[in-house]
């Protein structure tokens, strides 16, 4: 288990490795350069020498790179132009709000997802399977800020039933400990706090869980019929084993494999796909700030959450081969 | 292993009661404008984040909402309106020539740290600026000062102006002296300006230990002006917090304000990046105003029982021509003809809010120094159809750029307005290629580069003086233009160089009416930005400027 560890987090370096040099190359070919970018519309020629000065752009291209790579191991992103603050700042304070909302979007799209497509497999061809996959259809089809535009507009604007914008209420005061609102509430005993943390996330992350759950949905369905026609399953319901041990140990643990593989991936896709969404909501986090990003042409906090994804989905990658070694022992063993 | 069965069951249930629980929370938020009892707490939706708390560093007009509850400079404009009154000081006067400033403070001032107002306090800002090195002499910091007066006491930069600022005098506990080296039609409405309002000299002095840097790859804003704590004004509110994860700041009444105190004790503005998203959190009551009212929302927020003011005109939309790209353009004659082929008050009837108004020149008529002696073109296609055969450009081909995804107080739709006149222009004749671009920075550049044939743009006026309007774009020869002609410079100039009100004001006249007579570009129109407040707001009186005092707001 080590040397998988081990060797996972080794893959990551030509991973980045590769990303930074087609990072820097896209850095080095941006229209007017990075100068013109950095100090915007009103720039003086001199202005722009002395950033290039500063930024170093007089080098020779292989310099650039060497210290444009020693400064991302040191982790130090440059500086926003939106902000005029460090990115990795800026991205300590907006991540969590993200993973916040992820989390709790995955949550969904798990919590319903694999029962739902459990369910509709045993019950093939009945109404519920035709209403799981036509909506997992739906699902995948509607954009999701559309999704939220219109959650927001009957939920939060027509019924009042959650806040239309934001992470907390104004007034709410909520201790920050971990960065993660939901969270800290708890840890902090300000339950209320937490809950109304909650009431912030549920209309985003419903629209954000819609892919994933219904990618769980449809994947769960095919796996577990997959799984139902094996020889193992009818053995083990002819050995007169309990219902109940035939569908978790037999049926759910085998077909969840492919599911848990998706699983890793969607979350990946969640965190980049948080954009519209949070802007949608005003919701604060890293979503709503990278669309800012590109919206200004705001290289390095775009440069930073590249590379910042990328460790993520490998990161993700390693997880979800650890859970499947947990799930499948004969994965340890190759 | 009965891990499913129950676990399902379990998961459905929590998820019920989750919304049970919600749809019972549900009933205690009200609807329409108002969510709960709590009348201590005004919260505003504004549409970007600020970018300083340190109004000397920003050039942007939501920073200057949020420090301008905190922050008062030495004048200031009568409430709801464009007239310079009073402020830190309570009078004010200048020699002849408009090079010394004199003025006579108000007393019993205090800052939100304790410490006592006075004119060293006044001559420690204003050297403190002057003084100014390195990353701070960068205009993207500096822009005000700089605009306002000129260089610094060393310029590091070549191409940074002269300065202007001289000095500045204590000549008593409340009388400050501010010289400058040549009169200046920036002053006295420069003293008016957010970036140039009064901190506490404590604070400056803890500034100074948290330098603004440009070492790196950009910029790096000083940390007091990040987060709140340092800063320190005069004004009714203080900054309390910056939570920029929550995107909202709150200020808190500042208990020994000089002045009406603050109606509301605490006051927050949060940030809702669209126009939809900040109307629908006013009409969910989640807010209690917020700004740039889409002029298509204004009838149904009224209906609905919202207040919604509409400030008075101090703005103004143009269309740009820039000589430089299309040597066509530098015929009088053709921009002659664009002016006469476009339907201007079809564009003010159909596009912007009510109380807009068709521009005869580069101000609104509520600027000293609006002529009504300006040579007019008016709608005529048939006349601009043989205006172009005169120059002999028939089937003139021209690209015109216009933003995207952005609307301004100006320019409420900036694509639906792009149709209007690509339809005009191309009933007299004229081919137009349309250059859709994003509004910052690709559209800001390009045309500020002067890379467009055809552009649209506006401004809203600072102060009221007309240099804040005509000066901007045609006191030098311009890229954006590619208009060169000394005939209209030096009459701007000369009214920006005039000491004596009333004379200024005839020169202004005449510079419109010069500026006019060769047609760099065309003015559109002039029109009020919305603003909009719930059922139970008093409203502040909203201001043409967009300088609103949030400490006139309360509840009913």
């Amino acid at each position: 288990m080590l040397r998988l560890v081990v060797r996972r987090l080794l893959q990551l370096i030509p991973t980045l490795l590769g990303l930074s040099v087609l990072l820097f190359l896209w850095l080095n070919r941006l229209p007017g350069g990075p100068a013109s970018a950095i100090l915007g519309e009103r720039a003086t020629e001199a202005e722009v020498a002395r950033i290039n000065r500063a930024l170093g752009l007089d080098q020779p291209l292989h310099v650039q790179y060497g210290r444009f790579l020693k400064r991302i191991f040191e982790l130090d992103l440059g500086t926003s132009t939106q902000t005029g603050q460090p990115v990795w700042d800026e991205f300590v304070l907006r991540f969590p709000a993200t993973v916040e909302l992820s989390v709790a979007a995955m949550l969904i799209a798990v919590a319903v997802g694999i029962p739902l497509g459990y369910l509709a497999a045993r019950r093939r061809g009945g109404w519920l399977d035709v209403a799981a996959v036509s909506g997992s259809l739906v699902g995948i089809c509607i954009p999701v800020f559309f999704l939220a535009l219109i959650l927001k507009g009957i939920f939060a604007v027509n019924l009042g039933l959650f806040p239309t914008f934001g992470r907390l209420t104004t007034g709410v005061d909520a201790t920050s400990v971990t960065g993660f609102a939901v969270l800290d509430g708890v840890l902090t005993g300000e339950i209320d706090a937490s809950w109304d943390a909650i009431m912030h996330l549920v209309l985003p992350a419903l629209a954000l869980s819609s892919i994933p759950l219904a990618v769980i949905v449809r994947m769960t369905r095919a796996s577990v019929l997959e799984v139902l026609g094996e020889d193992y399953v009818r053995t083990a319901e002819s050995k007169g084993l309990e219902r109940r041990t035939v569908r978790g140990r037999h049926i759910l643990r085998n077909a969840l494999l492919p599911v848990v593989t998706a699983v890793g991936l969607l979350t990946g896709s969640l965190l980049s796909g948080a954009v519209l969404t949070e802007s949608v909501f005003s919701f604060g986090g890293i979503g709503s700030f990278i669309r800012d990003a590109i919206d200004a042409r705001d290289y390095p906090v775009l440069v930073g959450f590249i590379m910042f994804i990328a460790m993520v989905y490998v990161l993700i990658n390693l997880l979800v081969d650890l859970a499947y070694s947990v799930i499948d022992p004969r994965v340890r063993v190759h | 292993m009965p891990i499913f069965k129950s676990r399902a069951v379990k998961v459905i249930t929590a998820a019920v009661a989750v919304g049970l629980v919600a749809t019972g929370c549900a009933s205690e938020r009200g609807k329409d404008g108002d969510k709960g009892g709590d009348k201590d707490t005004f919260v505003f939706g504004a549409p970007g984040d600020p970018g300083s708390l340190d109004p000397a560093l920003a050039s942007d007009g939501e920073t200057f909402r949020v420090t301008r509850q905190a922050f008062e400079a030495l004048l200031e404009h009568e409430s709801g309106g464009s007239e310079l009154v009073g402020g830190l000081a309570e009078k004010w006067s200048s020699n002849p020539e408009g090079t010394v400033w004199t003025f006579n403070l108000r007393q019993g001032v205090k800052f939100h740290d304790g410490e006592a107002f006075n004119a060293a306090a006044v001559c420690a800002n204003y050297d403190h600026w002057f003084n100014w090195t390195g990353t701070y002499q960068l205009d993207a910091v500096s822009y005000y000062w700089r605009k306002i007066m000129g260089g610094f006491a060393k310029n590091e930069d070549p191409e940074a102006p002269k300065a202007n600022y001289k000095s500045c005098t204590a000549k008593d506990d409340n009388t400050a002296v501010i010289e400058v080296n040549e009169p200046s039609a920036n002053l006295p409405g420069g003293f008016s300006l957010q970036a140039l309002a009064i901190h506490s000299p404590k604070s400056l002095e803890e500034y100074k230990k948290q330098q603004a840097t440009s070492k790196g790859d950009a910029i790096t804003y000083p940390k007091y002006s990040q987060e709140a704590g340092t800063v320190a004004g005069t004004g009714p509110y203080r900054i309390a917090k910056w939570n920029k994860g929550n995107k909202e700041v709150t200020l808190e009444r500042f208990d020994d304000y000089w002045g009406d105190k603050a109606k509301v004790k605490n006051l927050v503005f949060r940030t809702i990046s669209t126009e939809d998203g900040r109307r629908q959190a006013l009409q969910a009551g989640d807010i209690h105003g917020y700004d740039l009212v889409a002029p298509a929302d204004i009838k149904t927020l009224e209906s609905a029982g919202f207040t919604v003011p509409t400030r008075d005109v101090f703005n103004l939309f143009y269309l740009g021509m820039t000589q430089g790209k299309n040597p066509a353009l530098k015929k009088p004659e053709v921009r002659q003809a664009i002016a006469h082929a476009i339907d201007r008050e079809n564009i003010v009837k159909t596009q912007l809010p009510e109380g807009g108004k068709v521009a005869t020149q580069f101000m609104p008529d509520t600027v000293d120094g609006f002529s009504e002696n300006v040579k007019q073109y008016p709608f005529d296609t048939a006349k601009a159809k043989s205006l172009l055969a005169g120059a002999k450009e028939e089937g003139l081909s021209l690209d015109f750029c216009y933003p995207t995804e952005v609307t301004r107080p100006y320019m409420p739709a900036p694509q639906d307005i792009f149709e209007l006149m690509k339809a005009d222009l191309e009933k007299a004749g004229i081919k137009i290629t349309p250059k859709p671009m994003k509004w910052a920075p690709d559209y800001l550049d390009a045309t500020e580069a002067g890379s467009c044939s055809l552009h649209m743009l506006g401004w809203t006026g600072d102060f009221n003086d007309g240099f804040n309007f005509i000066g901007t774009w045609f006191a030098k020869k311009d890229k954006q233009w590619g208009f060169d002609e000394a005939k209209v410079f030096d009459a701007v100039n000369a009214a920006s160089k005039e000491a004596n009100p009333a004379k200024r004001v005839d020169a202004y006249k005449n510079a419109n009416e010069t500026i006019m007579e060769y047609l760099p570009g065309l003015p559109i129109s002039s029109s009020p930005p919305a603003i909009a407040f719930g059922k139970n707001v008093n409203p502040p009186n909203v201001s043409p400027l967009t300088q609103e005092n949030f400490a006139e707001v309360s509840f009913k």
